[in-house]
């Protein structure tokens, strides 16, 4: 077991590393420089006059006059020995500042939406597979279609149009009004829970029909084994025999697949976010691309990635407790 | 797995005298027969098929079939609701549709313009009448337009805040999203075949760094990674540009997933016993690639090709959705929506959302279209 999590460690070292270098390649990618913009954000509408020297200056004080291997160096090594992400020019502040408590809201409503997801997915694709062929089994085939079909950030907007003609309230925000900007409590965790049903409903909805086809192939394929046979010749109650061998192994494609998750709903997020208002990091990453602001950017992807690398290594885990013999071919 | 009846009546029931000539025929029919005859069967992807011919073709010739140009502002039309053709009004029927006349004025407290119906007034629909001059297909030049009317304006799904015709502008953006999901598609399809093949046929080291690179691509959540490449798009590119750099982008990132597909269908091929027996019989890998790998697989790439496009489209419609995509005055189905981003803009005119419902059939479309090309891509396959 040791040796299997030492493995799974290095692995996810070495593609976080080549993730840094994919993002730092994003971050460099905009048109004209990171001391151009700074300069204009800074001193547009002040009348001060920017000359190439202040320019040279600026570039010397962020080390933008050093090759490109050297600031990818510099940046990765801030972040990996001090966690620090840089400068967000926005924001005039540094980029841990304004991500800060924003990791945990986004991890908040990744989990959120994860639970609803496999609460949903799970017990319906093992009841569909079950049920095959039957009306309850088709439909469930329409929904999982539309599904893959009507993009989140619709279904998030037909939502809020739903509840604020018919019910005369906003689903938007994480927060009502009154705990925004109050300290922790037990009250405003309440708060935020009732307000992260939504979300998790609106970037679950995607997932949920994905998972939910899975689960129901994968108990198809179970059903048909002869150890379920077996256990009906024995006599093993019908409800007993299902959880006992086919809807174990069902779960199976679904845990390992809880990265993939993952990505589809941090992919979705940014413009569920908008749309709804959410401030998380989502978000945060939209508006810092069409501000250009790429030190805050790059920070978000590289922790969204880090984060579905970690559910992958989570799920590796998870795996290899729930499945036996995952354990005996890693050894 | 599933087995249509066709398949185990006439691989495994028994050659009666009745049944030969319908079995000669099986036996005897080309591998794209085959598949062209079991497609036949799937009535819900024969649909989808339909409704995307449909879709291009109204798409293609979307400045004949609309009334108006994509640009025209109707200034006496502003935010006008959707309007169905009649054929009956207080006077009586007639077999040509018409449409009530509208007025608009200001409202005196909001002081917005608003449109009212007039019932008394009627707008007879024409067809092939000629209207705005246009370039079919971009290159003759004609002003015959599919319907029209003769007085006034038409306008089948309303109009936006700055009275520019939905219906013509929806047919324009179609033709935009369709196509630049195509052209991404192919684009993606050519480097996962050239990348996707090379690992998959040749293996060993070079396979082993393609495989490690499109897992790391993998691994970042994509529609982010989408919107980080269309962030760097130069603001002053005209929209030429930003349409193909879309393109562009979209193979970027889709191409891995088709490699992935690409590669592991020729591992799995490279050792079936037919390849090995051409190899024994001396045929060359150009030979064994072409005459054997090719026709074994090109029939679940094509599905693959399907499969992917309502992902480039559902990409593509979310970019433009957020402002980090195809930008106005280029009309896809994304640059639409974003008129429809608020609560209040849905409020007042939700009509502006009409354009999703094409993004969702098109999807819908292809996904059902690439299940029954996927029941129909191996017509041997005869396992229960």
């Amino acid at each position: 077991m040791v040796k299997f999590l030492v493995q799974r460690i290095i692995g996810m070292a070495v593609t976080m590393f080549f993730v840094s270098i994919m993002v730092f390649i994003i971050m460099e990618l905009p048109p004209g420089d990171y001391a151009e913009r700074w300069a204009f954000r800074k001193f547009s509408g002040t009348g001060a006059q920017i000359t190439e020297a202040d320019l040279d200056n600026i570039r010397a004080n962020f080390g933008l006059d050093r090759p490109a291997p050297e600031r990818y160096f510099k940046w990765i090594s801030g972040i990996v020995l001090h966690g620090d992400f840089g400068e967000a020019f926005a924001f005039q502040t540094s980029v841990n500042n304004v991500i800060g408590q924003k990791i945990w809201l986004t991890l908040a409503i990744l989990f959120s939406t994860l639970i609803v997801t496999y609460l949903v997915a799970i017990p319906v694709g093992i009841y569909a597979a079950i049920r095959r062929g039957s009306a309850e089994d088709y439909a469930l085939t329409v929904f999982s279609y539309l599904g893959f079909a009507l993009p989140n950030f619709l279904l998030a907007l037909v939502l809020l149009y739903i509840s604020i003609t018919v019910f005369d309230s906003s689903v938007g925000g994480l927060f009502s009004p009154e705990y925004a900007d109050a300290p922790w409590s037990t009250a405003k965790a309440l708060d935020l829970l009732s307000h992260l049903i939504i979300p998790s409903i609106i970037l679950a909805w995607s997932a949920t029909a994905f998972q939910l086809q899975t689960v129901r192939a994968t108990m198809l394929d179970e059903l048909n084994n002869l150890s379920v046979t077996a256990a009906r010749a024995r006599g093993v109650p019908e409800w007993k025999l299902l959880l006992k061998y086919p809807a174990r192994l069902a779960i199976n494609p679904v845990v390992s697949t809880m990265s993939f998750d993952a990505n589809r709903i941090f992919s979705e997020l940014p413009i569920v976010a908008l749309v709804l208002g959410l401030p998380e990091l989502g978000e945060l990453l939209l508006k810092s691309y069409l501000d250009l602001d790429m030190f805050v950017a790059g920070a978000i992807l590289l922790i969204l990635t880090f984060m579905i690398v970690f559910m992958n290594f989570l799920s590796d885990i998870f795996l290899a407790i729930l499945d036996p013999r995952v354990k005996l071919i890693e050894g | 797995m599933t087995t249509t009846d066709l398949s185990t009546q006439e691989v495994q029931a028994p050659i009666t005298q009745m049944e030969s000539e319908e079995a000669q025929r099986y036996y005897s029919a080309s591998q794209f027969q085959l598949i062209w005859w079991r497609f036949r069967k799937h009535r819900l992807a024969r649909t989808g098929a339909l409704i995307l011919l449909t879709m291009a073709l109204v798409g293609l010739f979307a400045e004949f079939v609309g009334p108006y140009s994509g640009i025209t502002r109707v200034s006496e039309a502003v935010l006008v609701a959707p309007q169905a053709p009649q054929f009956c009004n207080d006077d009586g029927c007639s077999l040509r549709p018409f449409l009530p006349g509208i007025t608009s004025e200001r409202n005196t407290e909001t002081l917005r313009m608003e449109t009212k119906i007039d019932p008394s007034v009627r707008r007879d629909i024409y067809f092939f009448v000629e209207g705005e001059e246009y370039k079919l297909l971009g290159m003759f030049k004609m002003n015959t337009h599919l319907f029209g009317v003769e007085e006034g304006s038409i306008h089948l799904l309303g109009t936006d805040s700055l009275g520019r015709d939905i219906f013509s502008r929806t047919l324009l953006a179609t033709r935009t999203s369709l196509s630049i999901g195509i052209i991404g598609v192919i684009i993606a399809f050519v480097l996962a075949l050239v990348i996707g093949g090379v690992a998959g046929y040749f293996g060993g080291g070079l396979d082993y760094a393609i495989q490690r690179l499109t897992e790391i691509v993998r691994v970042i959540p994509v529609i982010p990674l989408y919107m980080g490449l269309a962030a760097a798009f130069p603001k002053e590119w005209s929209s030429t540009q930003v349409y193909f750099a879309m393109t562009l982008v979209l193979a970027l990132v889709g191409w891995p997933t088709l490699a992935r597909r690409i590669r592991g269908k020729l591992l799995s091929l490279r050792g079936e016993d037919y390849v090995i027996a051409a190899s024994l019989a001396g045929a060359g890998p150009s030979r064994i690639i072409g005459r054997h790998l090719l026709p074994a697989f090109m029939s679940y790439i094509i599905v693959d090709l399907v499969i992917s496009f309502p992902f480039m489209l559902l990409s593509e419609t979310a970019l433009s959705f957020v402002g980090l995509g195809l930008r106005p005055p280029t009309v896809s189905w994304g640059v639409l929506l974003q008129d429809a981003q608020t609560v209040r803009a849905i409020e007042q005119a939700p009509w502006l959302f009409i354009p999703a419902l094409f993004v969702i059939v098109a999807v819908l479309s292809f996904t059902v279209l690439g299940d029954g090309l996927r029941d129909a891509a191996d017509p041997y396959q005869v396992s229960g």
